[in-house]
């Protein structure tokens, strides 16, 4: 199984732990990730204001690329894949965007690259069961909350990963690795996305709700596929971290897999969390995870 | 020859446009025109009057009424024609309203011209129709009701006590439809059994009537008059005419299962009777869990069955009947609440629909009448009720209105409240929807005496947390959001086309709506006639609504059946198509063009064969029979060709 | 407030109807939308008041509003909307209104450098989109 591969800009600076922790596991998994030789930023949220074509080039351009290299397009990001597939999707539909958009990269591109995300992968691809099979190194039913947030699921109707109201592959996931989900109601709520960067106009943060909610349903861990969700989830715990109070560490769902896989602290990066997920997986004697 | 002329002004709504006294002046050359005229209102009967007096006092041999289109006023013009001695048919209208003024509102001097090209193409037409006389049906005198809910039952009865036969078929072993499983009965909250047990027995013994429960219609042929149905009577694998319903095999029967009429609040047998006063009284084995059929072995029933009744051998019996007429009253199904994901798929055990608060309402149902939620049996002390879930919501259900749901809901509302004196109801709701008699006072009085909290908006999430439905909600009202962390929801889904039922529509060649409710011949002048004749409906099958409605529905229907059944024959248009025996070929393509299955290959004599009753005079064979073999009576090829020369 | 033609169908709502793409009087303030608002705690006026405020021209008043800039454009209010409304739109082309003449709602320079040293950079992007 051959892929491009689409980083994306966070997963090569704040989130490298993501970018490694997949790399790794893929190549256990048997699945190669050839980089783009051309890629840029995808805008990280994708343009609504339908008169302004604009915000597309740059997305449009990455597709274009992946469309040249032949082969499907894979990423690791919440956010690219929504921005990539929306992108997909208008220029398909729109013919009018097409036509101005094409002309601004100097490009044909219809709209026709697969974009995939690592999940479909593994679910479709893989399979939840053979990977269980690949599992060297239990979690042994440690609870862990999976929290999708929005742009893996809307607009149902053009990214949507899965059913954006009860949505399962995170949990499948999670229980090819031994893990046990924990069901909780606010796995599909919004964090608060790029409004972090506002702090003033919140007085509770959502992702503080989110985070009690899986915490009251026995959650010890969260996984994200999203740097921006990672990140405020970590966030709105930083004074329970700062007061040593119990805290849930917040981490991408592909270093769950390194450790299943049981690769090492190298692939993982952890030193970027707010609350240190290494104590968790010692813990629960997954092995050789520092702290 | 001598024709008349007549005019309408219809109001301005030709006389604003058309130029009357101009397009009387260009009709002057016309040769062997015997009259003309022109009046504000044709069809009052002053203008009536006009064409008699003319057609008797100047002779006229025909009549062409410039006024609006043949599906509005043909017959009403037609009988004019008749009663001053003239053959109906040789009466043609000439549309100058929905074909003239109306689109060419702006053109007055086009609409003229145009006015007169029609008046004139009509005239051509007169001269040659033909004298014709009306075609003659014979009746079978009795009627067929498909669904035994409280129409289908109401329809059965009005026409079994005017005298004449029916043969009432239902899908479920009992009759009584939906309204068996309803606790109370808005506005006045009598008792849903107590009002429709005494129906429901005297269909059960009307020396008229003909019950066939466990049944579907199987096959059907014919037309108005003259329907040939083949009904399937299912296998209960109990002999109904030797059981006498005491119930003993499902007193001993050893195999459990959810009860369908208790929407599976409750178990049942594998062998078992819907609910005590079910008509009739019989038992259904349930073959896919019998032990009997599962195991191969039991047959318990069977040893302690009084009288035998038990046939594990028993198998589907097919019955021929003759009828006349078909009332459809096949009723409806709720849109299922699996299919809500926001308000958590089904999966959410303490959120139910408004069926289920029915039985959890109902003193035979499985709470006995108190109400208790699903998860653990607890009286819900915060109840939450959700109006049009799946209703005005064409994004994630359907576009319409589902009619009873904002009077159900204040009716569940207080009937809690009647039960859980200190319980708190709330209901979130979009706009109520009370226009019936005394049910806008029945809402009120719900809110000011029972205290229902009443909030204005859509809910956009319920999930449970430790043992409460959360409901995540808004009033609109004072535009705050609101949270419930209640104990129980109860939604009012939207009300569907029962399962099955465009099939159905289809088997017997009637309309549905993208829905698939069944469409009427007319919105507002033929509410209860389906577009085939000889086939009516009524009830939910045809909309939302609620049971005076279905009644009054059912009652009309009926009355259709009885009109047609006042004489032993029907009159059918004469203007009909025909064959040219000497130049048909007998390729048959006629027979794929026609639409109503008017046309068979006499093989034998290789020909096309109209039959007359059934063809409507659409004129599709006669586009499509490539020898020029068929004609239209009264519209054939002479006539057509001198219409569009009088016209160029 | 006064109501007439001219108040109701003003040019500033044409332009929102051109940015969004959406139709605003297809909303018939059912309120889901609020109901299922994650924000909604740090909004001056629920998001389908927003939508009243334009269908009855009010266009200033709701350009004035918080919420437009604390909509995060979660979708949730549309994917669960009965009149396929896209609100999210609607926010944005409000914003855009703002914003296209050249004012910005975000300076980088108020941004915490605490923060700045650990927010990942898909956040940076996405805010400067929406907010400048
Ligand atoms: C929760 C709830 C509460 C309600 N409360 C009230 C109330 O208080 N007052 C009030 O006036 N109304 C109330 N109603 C409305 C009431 O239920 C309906 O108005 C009424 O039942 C309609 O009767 P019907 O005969 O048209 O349909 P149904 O009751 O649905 O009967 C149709 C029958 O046709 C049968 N059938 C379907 N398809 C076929 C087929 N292909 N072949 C043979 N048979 C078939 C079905 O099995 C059924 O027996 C309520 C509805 C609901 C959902
Ligand atoms: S055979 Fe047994 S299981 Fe089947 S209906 Fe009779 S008693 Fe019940
Ligand atoms: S009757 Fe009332 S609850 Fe039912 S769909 Fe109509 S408005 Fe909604
Ligand atoms: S959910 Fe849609 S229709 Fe309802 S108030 Fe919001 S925008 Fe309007």
């Amino acid at each position: 199984m051959v892929y491009s591969y689409f980083p994306g800009c966070t997963l090569r600076a704040k989130a490298k732990g993501f970018d490694s922790s997949a790399l790794a596991s893929c190549k256990v998994l048997g699945v190669r990730f050839l980089e783009l030789q051309e890629w840029q930023c995808c805008g990280a949220t994708f343009p609504l204001q339908i008169d302004n074509s604009f915000p597309l080039v740059s997305p449009a351009r990455t597709l274009a690329s992946a469309k040249k290299a032949g082969r499907k397009l894979v990423t690791l990001c919440s956010a690219c894949y929504n921005v990539l597939k929306r992108t997909n999707h208008v220029l398909r539909e729109d013919l009018d965007k097409r036509e101005k958009v094409c002309a601004f990269i100097e490009e044909d591109y219809f709209g026709d690259v697969e974009v995939l995300h690592l999940l479909e992968i593994l679910r479709d691809k893989i399979g939840f069961g053979s990977l269980a099979a690949k599992v060297v190194s239990s979690f042994r039913g440690l609870p862990v909350a999976a929290y999708y947030g929005c742009l893996l699921l809307r607009p149902p109707d053009e990214v949507g990963i899965d059913d954006p109201e009860a949505p399962k592959v995170l949990e499948d996931f999670l229980s090819s690795l031994q893990c046990q989900p924990v069901e909780y109601p606010y796995k599909t709520e919004c964090c608060g996305s790029y409004v972090a960067l506002r702090p003033g106009e919140l007085t509770v943060s959502p992702s503080r709700l989110i985070v009690e909610s899986a915490k009251s349903r026995g959650a010890k861990v969260i996984v994200t596929s999203c740097p921006l969700c990672q990140f405020n989830l970590d966030y709105a715990q930083s004074e329970n971290v700062a007061r040593g109070e119990k805290a849930v560490p917040v981490v991408y769902f592909t270093q769950l897999l390194a450790i299943a896989l049981g690769l090492g602290e190298e692939v993982l990066q952890f030193d970027g969390h707010i609350v240190p997920p290494g104590l968790i997986f010692q813990a629960a004697g997954v092995g050789g995870v520092g702290a | 020859m001598k024709t008349g002329v007549f005019i309408c002004h219809c109001g301005l709504n030709i006389g604003g446009v058309v130029d009357i006294p101009k397009v009387l002046e260009s009709l002057s050359d016309y040769d062997s025109l015997g009259y003309v005229t022109d009046y504000r209102y044709m069809c009052s009967d002053p203008g009536q009057q006009l064409i008699k007096d003319a057609i008797r006092d100047k002779g006229l041999t025909g009549v062409v009424v410039a006024a609006c289109s043949p599906a509005m006023h043909e017959s009403t013009f037609r009988r004019v024609a008749e009663v001053a001695g003239l053959n109906p048919f040789r009466c043609e209208m000439a549309n100058i309203r929905e074909q003239c003024s109306w689109p060419h509102r702006g053109e007055p001097e086009k609409a003229t011209e145009k006015a007169s090209a029609i008046i004139r193409a009509s005239l051509e037409k007169v001269r040659r129709n033909l004298e014709l006389s009306s075609l003659s049906i014979p009746v079978t005198r009795q009627a067929l009701v498909i669904g035994g809910g409280i129409a289908g039952m109401q329809a059965a009865l009005d026409i079994a006590d005017a005298g004449y036969k029916v043969t009432l078929v239902e899908r479920l072993p009992y009759i009584g439809g939906h309204m068996a499983q309803l606790s109370e009965t808005f506005p006045t909250l009598d008792c849903s059994q107590c009002i429709l047990t005494p129906k429901s027995s005297e269909v059960g013994s009307h020396p008229n009537i003909d019950l066939f429960t466990n049944s579907e219609i199987h096959a059907i042929s014919g037309y108005v008059g003259n329907f040939n149905v083949t009904i399937r009577r299912r296998t209960s694998y109990v002999n109904w005419d030797v059981c006498n319903g005491c119930g003993l095999c499902m007193e001993k029967c050893p195999v459990k299962r959810d009860s369908d009429f208790e929407l599976g609040l409750a178990k049942t047998k594998a062998v078992s009777i819907a609910f005590p006063q079910a008509v009739p009284n019989r038992p259904v084995i349930d073959s896919e869990v019998c032990r009997h059929f599962t195991h191969g072995k039991c047959g318990v029933c069977e040893k302690v069955c009084p009288v035998g009744a038990i046939d594990f051998e028993q198998e589907d019996t097919f019955v021929d009947v003759k009828t006349g007429a078909i009332i459809v009253a096949t009723g409806y199904d709720l849109h299922p609440k699996t299919k809500v994901g926001e308000y958590g798929y089904g999966v959410v055990k303490d959120v139910i629909d408004g069926l289920e608060f029915e039985r959890l309402n109902s003193a035979s149902g499985p709470t006995q009448g108190e109400i208790r939620r699903p998860s653990d049996g607890k009286i819900p002390k915060e109840i939450v009720f959700i109006q049009c879930v799946g209703s005005r919501d064409e994004e994630n259900g359907y576009p319409y209105c589902s009619k009873i749901c904002c009077m159900y809901t204040a009716k569940h509302a207080r009937l809690y409240k009647h039960k859980v004196p200190d319980g708190q109801p709330y209901v979130f709701y979009m706009d109520i929807r009370a226009g019936g008699k005394g049910y806008e006072e029945f809402v009120q009085r719900t809110i000011e005496e029972e205290g229902v909290l009443y909030l204005r908006g859509r809910v956009s999430r319920v999930f449970e947390e430790n043992g409460k439905t959360v409901v995540f909600g808004v009033d609109t009202l004072s535009n705050k959001k609101v949270e419930i962390y209640g104990d129980m929801v109860v939604l009012a889904t939207a009300i569907i086309p029962s399962h099955g039922q465009t099939n159905l529509a289809r088997l017997l060649k009637i309309s549905t709506d993208e829905w698939g409710f069944l469409s009427e011949a007319h919105p507002k002048l033929r509410p209860v006639e389906s577009l085939t004749r000889g086939i009516y409906i009524a009830g939910c099958a045809q909309a939302p609504k609620d049971i005076p409605d279905s009644v009054t529905q059912a009652g009309s229907a009926a009355a259709k059946v009885l009109a047609l059944f006042s004489s032993d024959t029907l009159s059918h248009t004469p203007e009909v198509a025909f064959v040219d025996e000497e130049l048909c070929r007998g390729c048959g393509l006629c027979i794929e063009a026609c639409a109503y299955d008017a046309r068979t290959l006499d093989v034998r004599r290789g020909l096309a064969v109209v039959n007359e009753v059934l063809c409507e005079g659409c004129g599709a064979c006669q586009v499509a029979c490539p020898s020029g073999a068929t004609f239209q009576r009264n519209m054939d090829t002479a006539q057509v060709m001198s219409m569009i020369d009088a016209v160029i | 407030m006064k109501l007439s033609r001219e108040v109701i169908a003003t040019e500033d709502k044409r332009k929102l109807q051109d940015i969004s793409g959406e139709e605003v009087l297809s909303c018939y303030q059912c309120g889901k939308c609020s109901a299922g608002c994650a924000m909604t705690e740090a909004m001056d006026l629920l998001p389908h008041q927003v939508i009243r405020l334009l269908q009855l021209g009010q266009v200033e008043e709701a350009l004035h509003s918080r919420t437009i800039w604390v909509c995060a454009s979660c979708l949730a209010c549309s994917a669960r909307c009965p009149r396929g409304m896209n609100l999210p739109n609607v926010m944005e082309s409000l914003r855009a209104q703002v914003l296209r003449p050249g004012d910005r709602s975000l300076n980088p320079a108020d941004i915490p450098y605490e923060l700045l040293e650990i927010i990942p950079e898909q956040a940076l992007v996405a805010a400067f989109r929406k907010y400048t």
